[in-house]
């Protein structure tokens, strides 16, 4: 009896000891796979860092995973302010303020437009207003190109094609879709009840919007600003095609500084180029990531 | 309460009612959402609209805020009509079912927010906060926000949101219904006490029958959007107009009982079929409409406490007949009985230490003094 069930033990016990080791091995592979997804995505940055800090002849002469011998800071200065975009050597700079320029007004206010849409759409249902909801979605996945040749034709009539206001126009119109349709689907997790409280408390269209919903919206404002400024810096077809020497965006610059260099290719100023032209969406995902992930779950989850 | 808002809420209305709704519909697209409904209340009146989900009760409410539009109709409050005017002109407060709180502001802010927004001296916001909260034991709550609230405290401030107001007329839109089951009788004991302190006027909507019986001065019971029964809790739980009313209020709810009704000269009986034992056959003081000769189906409604124990002293004029007792189910103060009358489960409310047990016969007091009954077919009272 006693024999009997020390076998028993020493069977569970056994048991016991192949899962865990089982387990562990799972876990092993899994952790092993992970890291090799996360080397082979890291791959291409890590290029393009080391290579911007090598000098010509290093790239000339040595591998392309090596570490640079020598520290070269100076392809970075040349990106930001010497290299050729075809007959002018200012570098990214001046397209980068371009950028920028373009970039803040055209996301704040498609943000602030989307919220609007948004909390008439949810909160403020008319007749046709989901038909309305369905059209702006549809707009979300027209095609660039689609719209390129009535968007050029527009931009005439209203005479501002080539300048900055034009293309910030074009982004506007283009990030209404979305912007709304992430501000719609927050507002409608939140009780239709806190309008009506508001409404018998004596308070207007935008009195309720301004003192009880946008408090509230911080984390899809974050989520929509940064999906809105990553469309919008990192866009080149508009910016390719409704711009004009002198006002176009990093993108086209950066396109150009690639395209145009005549006689040696610099690798290294490709390479910082591409990254300063990188850094601001990078940076915004860095400071804001959190935030983003949280604010696309927030309608998920009722607080 | 300060007297000036005492005074104010006493003060006489021009016209006597203080609500009237008049002939009132309500339709989304071709769907009737309202029908034909008619509403009175007098200054200090507790209204309860009650019915099952979906009759259109909160839509009703709805129209009386300015909420919704009403399709035809007029809905007059202190006298004044309010076709075309907005919520905030009314002159009325609302609770709502989920608080609706605003969830950014503190609680004192949610309460003054209405004066803010209507320009009210901040001196005097204050001083109308402090005596809402004093009221309503929150003023220690006043700089947390609705999401640092358990839900009976959230429930004070929607309160306190609609009395800081001093409307004519109060509305709530099942206003318990989140709450958990102690914490709902808690609070319709105190909006019962702030009812009768400050004797306001108060038009409530509700599913829950026993809310409207303990809190109603008037209950409007509705169906269908359309009204079945307006009259005092007393009227409304003893004689039910229909046989919807009559099940719909009271829990246990009323036996409804197939039997028919015979004339015998001047005599009327009604008996009960039963499948394994012989009928029982009741006496029945009242003149039934529409039985002026022979016989007659009807259905006979009885509450559970019109059948009781044969030996219960409090009854007098019960009639006794014997019943096989199918499930005893004690509840502490009372012990309910199922039988088996006319194919159909019958209650029976007895006394807590009945001895009676299940499968056996035990007989029956059935007091039908107060008892309905009503037209199979359409379901109307009929005595």
């Amino acid at each position: 009896m006693t024999d009997h069930s020390m076998n028993d033990h020493q069977l569970d016990e056994r048991a016991n000891r192949n899962r865990l080791m089982k387990r562990i091995a799972l876990r092993l592979g899994l952790y092993t796979l992970l890291i090799l997804f996360a080397l082979y995505y890291l791959m291409p940055l890590f290029v393009m860092v080391v290579t911007s800090l090598k000098s010509l002849d290093e790239i000339r002469t040595g591998s392309l995973l090596s570490l640079p011998r020598e520290i070269d800071f100076s392809s970075w200065g040349k990106a930001w302010s010497g290299a050729c975009t075809g007959i002018q050597c200012n570098g990214l700079q001046p397209y980068f303020w371009n950028s920028v320029l373009l970039s803040i007004p055209a996301v704040a206010i498609s943000t602030l437009l989307g919220a609007i849409n948004g909390y008439v759409l949810a909160q403020w249902r008319f007749k046709g207003s989901n038909i309305l909801f369905a059209l702006m979605l549809f707009g979300c996945f027209i095609p660039f190109q689609v719209v390129l040749l009535p968007m050029a034709i527009t931009l005439g009539a209203l005479k501002i094609a080539g300048t900055i206001p034009g293309l910030m126009l074009v982004h506007i119109v283009y990030g209404i879709g979305f912007t709304t349709l992430f501000f719609r689907n927050f507002y409608v997790t939140i009780p239709q009840e806190l309008v009506k409280a508001a409404k018998v408390d004596g308070a207007g269209f935008f009195r309720i919007f301004f003192s009880i919903f946008l408090p509230v919206s911080p984390p899809i404002i974050v989520v929509t600003v940064i999906w809105q400024f990553t469309q919008i810096w990192n866009d080149f077809l508009f910016g390719v095609s409704f711009s004009q020497a002198g006002t176009q965006p990093i993108t086209v610059a950066l396109n150009n500084i690639v395209n145009a260099t005549t006689g040696v290719k610099e690798y290294n100023v490709d390479m910082a180029a591409a990254i300063i032209a990188a850094l601001p969406t990078l940076l915004v995902y860095v400071v804001a990531g959190k935030y983003f992930i949280r604010g696309l779950t927030a309608g998920s989850v009722k607080g | 309460m300060s007297n000036a808002m005492k005074k104010e809420m006493a003060t006489p209305q021009t016209a006597k009612n203080i609500l009237a709704i008049e002939n009132l519909d309500k339709s989304f697209g071709s769907v009737k959402i309202l029908k034909d409904i008619n509403v009175a209340i007098e200054p200090g009146d507790f209204l309860v609209l009650v019915g099952p989900s979906g009759c259109g009760k909160s839509t009703l409410l709805n129209c009386i805020a300015g909420l919704e539009s009403s399709t035809n109709g007029d809905i007059r409050i202190g006298g004044r009509s309010m076709t075309g005017v907005s919520p905030k002109d009314r002159d009325i407060a609302m609770v709502f079912q989920s608080y609706a709180l605003y969830p950014t502001m503190t609680v004192g802010k949610n309460i003054t927010f209405g004066m803010k927004v209507r320009g009210v001296a901040e001196q005097e916001q204050q001083r109308k906060l402090d005596e809402v909260a004093k009221l309503l034991q929150i003023d220690h709550l006043l700089n947390r926000k609705p999401s640092q609230l358990s839900g009976g405290q959230r429930q004070r401030v929607a309160m306190g949101r609609a009395l800081v107001r001093d409307p004519q007329l109060f509305l709530f839109d099942e206003p318990l219904s989140n709450l958990d089951a102690k914490l709902r009788v808690e609070m319709r004991t105190e909006i019962k006490r702030l009812h009768q302190t400050l004797g306001a006027s108060i038009v409530y909507v509700t599913h829950d029958q026993i809310e409207a019986m303990t809190l109603a001065t008037k209950i409007v019971v509705m169906k269908d959007g359309v009204i079945q029964q307006a009259g005092t809790p007393n009227e409304i739980y003893n004689q039910p107009a229909n046989m919807f009313v009559a099940d719909f209020m009271g829990s246990p709810s009323m036996n409804l009982i197939p039997a028919s009704a015979e004339k015998q000269g001047d005599a009327t009986k009604i008996s009960i079929t039963r499948p394994d034992m012989e009928d029982i056959v009741l006496d029945f003081d009242r003149e039934i409409e529409g039985l002026k000769s022979g016989k007659k189906s009807v259905i006979l409604g009885l509450r559970p406490e019109n059948i009781t124990d044969s030996t219960n002293q409090h009854i007098t004029k019960g009639q006794i007949a014997d019943c096989r007792v199918d499930v005893v189910e004690p509840a502490g103060s009372d012990t309910f009985v199922v039988t088996n009358l006319a194919g159909k489960q019958v209650t029976a409310r007895l006394n807590a230490d009945a001895t009676i047990i299940a499968g056996e016969t035990a007989s029956f007091a059935f007091d039908l003094s107060k008892a309905s009954v009503f037209e199979p077919e359409t379901g109307a009272r009929i005595a």
